[in-house]
């Protein structure tokens, strides 16, 4: 490892009720890096990204993040701390606030003070908070939409406000799970642009069943198999891993060629 | 004609106007109805003060509190307290005699200043509702298992205050008072000046819960009520909005027990029980949740119902009140108010309505709370 990583995970290991899900994974991000994590179905993907961001505990492993202002050991904080830190989090299923509008939703996920006492005297936005919203509201595609209550939007326009959401946040690191799932083809396409944009500017761990998808990304892929680290490189190399070929895109194959 | 009358800033004056019909209404009760009836208002009016805290943690929230009797209760009783030092002017309250107290307590004292009671009666609530919230919303107790720890909240104080009948009253509770800042409590000027302050309170917690709303503090509750969890991933400690609004909810139902002891001179342990905290949601589910004007509807409309009821036929109130709650639930889920904005469309041209989707005003107007 040439330059200082901004996460590190090391031998991370996760049980639910004995099985283990993750078992002595490790991962390491570079600072502005996009990463795929990859794998069959109980791979260990998604428990990765819920250790990340706290939602689950491991029982063994150090996971740091190594912040602008030191590193600091993810294991111990609260989900909420964690945010605050710089981590943010895209569910699988969009979780966006149905009773809300798009632009309060967006307003809510704002990088801000998020204390009930800076939320308390905010009654109207600030100049420079209503900017970065319609920036962000044209970028998503979404100003006409901004008065209408998110859960009137369709499964992808939800998915881009959920992004729009992440930008807003600044996140230093995002973790994304699987953001085209259940899209059209043309919204898979916006949301690749949508993607490329976010990339510009921070670290992205994106978990994707998408192949063909994955493969628009000249980037770095980390495959997973039963909870461990199979198979680290770019998309060339990993395909050519006969392992890999066996657990995931051997199975794959198999899997079109039924269908 | 429709754009005009539906346009924002002219649906804003005709709300303004609204309130204000509704404010002048209110404080020129006095001159036209009877002292009864006016004391019937207060005690509504105070009881429309719970429904706006519990709209806060319920409507807006998400949280459904059945033990908001014992906040209001508690404010109630600090309320008591003064009223019975005040009549007993210098000597042991009656019923501590009784009991064969020989000393006041010490946790009596502070309630001789009227100050202090009124600062207690809000302060205690809103601390006991923030120490179940500690414990609760820190530990991610919601749903039905938070509800349920509201309802042991209500069995503990209420088995409290009737066992330590030497510093509470017991069963009876609190009542005998006769003077207000040396005043006679039953005077004509009293009762009038005591519903016009009750007025005025409704109306300072209505503008109070309207500001917290529209803050971006209520923009908060109202994610946590939509998703927790995601507002917790996006940094934000759900656990101190909801005990900051539980807290505030608390208080507004201590400063309505504090009124309601005012305007009714009794306050006992039945007053903060099981169902009294379950009727107080009632009125919020009937008036509407999510929309502040639709609690003070709701306790307005159901107490007045209730005494009406309860004047002429006592034994069919409560059938009364399941049966409306029945219905509320199953074809009125947005209350009164829900059906007011359902009905509202349906008088305006026909195309409109079909436009909602693209038309924001109307789309505002449809909203489902």
């Amino acid at each position: 490892m040439t330059k200082p990583s901004i996460l590190s995970c090391e031998k991370v290991t996760v049980a639910f009720d004995g099985f283990k899900a993750v078992q002595g994974m490790d991962l390491a991000l570079q600072p502005g890096e996009l990463r795929f994590l990859i794998g069959p179905n109980g791979a260990g993907k998604t428990t990765m990204l819920d250790v990340v961001c706290g939602k689950v505990k491991p029982v063994s492993g150090k996971v740091t993040f190594h912040a602008k202002s030191g590193s600091i050991d993810i294991t111990k904080r609260k989900e909420h701390k964690i945010a605050e830190l710089g981590i943010g989090r895209k569910f699988q299923t969009p979780s966006i606030f149905a009773g809300l509008t798009v632009e309060e939703n967006l307003e809510i996920a704002m990088s801000q003070n998020r204390g009930v006492w800076a939320a308390l005297r905010t009654t109207a936005m600030k100049k420079a908070e209503r900017e970065r919203i319609d920036a962000e509201l044209s970028l998503i595609g979404l100003g006409d939409q901004r008065a209408l209550r998110a859960g009137r939007l369709s499964h992808g326009q939800k998915q881009w406000l959920e992004i729009g959401m992440m930008l807003l946040q600044e996140p230093e690191i995002l973790l994304l799970d699987e953001p085209v799932a259940g899209m059209t083809d043309k919204e898979t396409e916006k949301t690749g642009e949508l993607l490329q944009e976010i990339v510009r500017k921070r670290t992205v761990v994106v978990v994707e069943h998408d192949m063909a998808f994955v493969r628009n990304f000249a980037s770095k892929v980390t495959v997973m198999h039963e909870g461990k680290l199979l198979k680290e490189g770019t998309m060339d190399e990993v395909q050519r891993d006969d392992r890999v070929a066996e657990v995931y895109l051997g199975r794959r194959r198999d899997v079109d060629a039924v269908g | 004609m429709l754009q005009a009358l539906t346009a924002p800033r002219t649906r804003k004056l005709w709300l303004l106007l609204g309130y204000a019909a509704a404010a002048a209404a209110l404080f020129s009760a006095p001159l036209y109805l009877s002292d009864f009836r006016l004391n019937l208002l207060a005690k509504f009016l105070a009881f429309a003060i719970v429904a706006l805290g519990l709209d806060l943690i319920w409507g807006y929230t998400g949280i459904l509190s059945l033990g908001h009797g014992v906040f209001f209760g508690l404010g109630a009783y600090a309320m008591g307290m003064h009223l019975k030092l005040a009549a007993a002017g210098g000597r042991l309250p009656d019923f501590m005699d009784w009991s064969g107290v020989t000393k006041l307590p010490w946790f009596w004292a502070p309630f001789e200043s009227f100050g202090v009671a009124v600062l207690l009666g809000i302060l205690i609530p809103a601390a006991l509702a923030l120490f179940l919230g500690f414990f609760t919303f820190r530990n991610r107790i919601r749903g039905v298992y938070f509800t349920i720890l509201t309802q042991a909240l209500v069995i503990i104080t209420v088995t409290l205050f009737i066992g330590q009948q030497a510093y509470t009253g017991g069963t009876n509770g609190l009542t005998g008072f006769t003077k207000l800042f040396g005043q006679g409590l039953k005077t004509d000027g009293m009762k009038t000046g005591l519903y016009l302050a009750t007025v005025i309170v409704l109306i300072g917690a209505f503008v109070l819960c309207r500001y917290l709303v529209k803050s971006r503090f209520g923009k908060v509750l109202r994610a946590i009520r939509d998703g927790e969890n995601r507002v917790r991933f996006l940094g934000f400690d759900p656990a101190m909005y909801q005990m900051a609004a539980f807290a505030i909810s608390a208080a507004l139902a201590g400063i309505a027990g504090m009124l309601f002891v005012l305007h009714v001179g009794i306050i006992s342990p039945s007053m903060m029980a099981i169902v009294p905290s379950i009727e107080m949601i009632l009125w919020v589910a009937i008036g509407g949740r999510g929309a502040l004007v639709g609690a003070v509807i709701g306790a307005v409309a159901l107490n007045y119902a209730k005494s009406s009821l309860s004047e002429s036929y006592p034994e069919i109130w409560t059938f009364f009140l399941g049966g409306l709650f029945i219905v509320a639930t199953v074809f009125l889920p947005g209350g009164i108010v829900g059906l007011a904005k359902q009905i509202g469309p349906l008088f305006r041209r026909k195309e409109a309505v079909h436009d909602q989707a693209l038309n924001p005003v109307l789309r505002e107007s449809n909203r489902s709370v």
